[in-house]
């Protein structure tokens, strides 16, 4: 059966915009990290997710390229990017990361939440690296050989990303009444955003339909179990909240994102095609 | 003038590339080499050289790409085509015996055991002493200052190392 191109195209940015996301987050705390040792490896996990991210922009730079015209039109309705599609020419990976508006990109709100402090941004990690444990696990197995390729070289990178944050989760959850009160607090306050990550939008379900996605319902089970059982050593309690944000990949954001993109794409805003 | 350039020649010419960041391993030594192609055409030599990238957002792939460029087209080949293979991942198990040597010698502990035989999660491998031997280290942070490499200290000769991570 044929599929749509764009909605493989779609499902590629969700998965990319994640990716850049979080990573662009993770490196706003180079400098900046409690001790140098979590400095760094703070660093070299946003470098894993910035990797990630320029595999799958080039793999949605290809597809986008090879659109037929009148299918790239309606993509994109970012005037900094629609100005290169409508000159002719071809896009690439960094017109992906740098010209696209907040309301063309598809990550989950999870990653664009800010930083904060430590403990939120451990919490954030947490959630989503063993979210990302089980969705590259699963992607491995997709029919698009390039993205299940891209899944198998990332697991790898995911698996230490996922131990870090756990570990961390529990020192500061099982330390002392501060870094108890306080990571409790921050998990209190992002819950309501891990309910995104397992939603089924349209184009999950057109992938899945098509053995290139992955079933959030069937991973989702596995991510319960994985939190709990790391929460449960933290001696911190899950909250009892059902109600959950979503959005982020109609591209619906969180005040946030304006921001942290207009930080990201500053330089090439300001000065377009510049390189190093 | 350069004419019949075999594979055997190309993959000598590509032990000369090193890795930036480690520069006793070459990139035959590292594994990342899976496959030399050479098409030789009247006088001119094409040649293609498919990689696999180490780990997701290593910056050492690019120079490394610069590397083999700059050794074939200095010796002769009039085109160099380059490609990424992502599948099978890379993986430390193709780091070849010589390069662990050389890991060892330069100070840097090689991987310490098969990377398909993983840890649990919350395990940690027990990395010897490159300097002094002994198993009697710890390790500071599974991160270093490079991707592949993690960060110990030996508790016997007091010096810190690092461990070119089991991938």
């Amino acid at each position: 059966m044929r599929i749509p191109m764009n909605e493989r195209l779609l499902y590629t940015l969700q998965i990319a915009d994640n990716a850049l996301i979080l990573g662009h987050r993770l490196s706003e705390w180079c400098g900046h990290g409690p001790v140098l040792e979590q400095d760094i490896a703070l660093t070299n996990i946003a470098l894993d997710h910035l990797g990630q991210a320029r595999s799958l922009y080039q793999y949605a730079a290809a597809q986008f390229n090879e659109l037929p015209a009148e299918q790239k039109q309606p993509i994109f309705s970012s005037p900094a990017l629609q100005q290169n599609i409508n000159a002719g020419a071809e896009i690439d990976e960094d017109d992906l990361a740098y010209l696209r508006d907040g309301w063309d990109f598809k990550n989950v709100l999870l990653t664009e939440q800010p930083n904060k402090d430590w403990g939120y941004t451990v919490v954030r990690s947490f959630f989503y690296d063993t979210f990302n444990y089980f969705f590259y696990t699963e992607l491995q197995k997709s029919s698009d050989e390039t993205l299940a390729a891209i899944a198998e070289k990332s697991l790898k990178e995911v698996t230490y990303h996922m131990r870090w944050s756990s570990e961390w989760v529990i020192r500061l959850g099982d330390g002392t009444e501060e870094s108890h009160k306080r990571i409790q607090e921050a998990v209190n306050d992002r819950w309501a955003f891990t309910g995104e990550l397992f939603n089924m939008g349209q184009v999950d379900k057109a992938m899945l339909a098509n053995n290139v996605g992955v079933d959030l319902n069937k991973i989702k089970p596995f991510w319960q179990e994985s939190i709990e059982a790391v929460m449960n050593e933290a001696t911190l309690s899950t909250p009892a909240n059902n109600w959950m944000q979503e959005g982020g990949k109609e591209g619906r954001h969180t005040e946030y994102l304006g921001y942290l993109l207009a930080e990201l794409q500053f330089m090439q805003r300001a000065y377009p095609n510049m390189e190093w | 003038m350069h004419n019949n350039i075999t594979k055997e020649k190309v993959y000598e010419w590509l032990s000369t590339v090193t890795d930036p960041e480690v520069p006793v391993l070459t990139i035959l030594d590292l594994g990342i080499v899976r496959n030399v192609e050479v098409k030789n055409t009247d006088n001119k030599t094409e040649a293609f050289i498919t990689i696999t990238p180490t780990y997701s957002g290593c910056p050492a792939m690019d120079v490394i790409g610069m590397g083999i460029r700059m050794a074939l087209l200095s010796r002769g080949i009039s085109k160099v085509n380059i490609d990424m293979q992502l599948s099978p991942a890379w993986t430390t198990d193709w780091m070849t015996e010589e390069g662990k040597i050389k890991l060892k010698e330069y100070g840097i502990a090689p991987p310490v055991r098969l990377a398909n035989n993983p840890l649990g999660l919350f395990d940690t491998d027990n990395v010897p002493c490159p300097r002094c031997s002994s198993v009697h280290t710890e390790m500071v942070s599974q991160f270093g200052p490079t991707s592949c490499k993690s960060l110990y200290r030996c508790l016997d000769c007091k010096e810190p190392f690092e461990h070119f991570k089991c991938h």
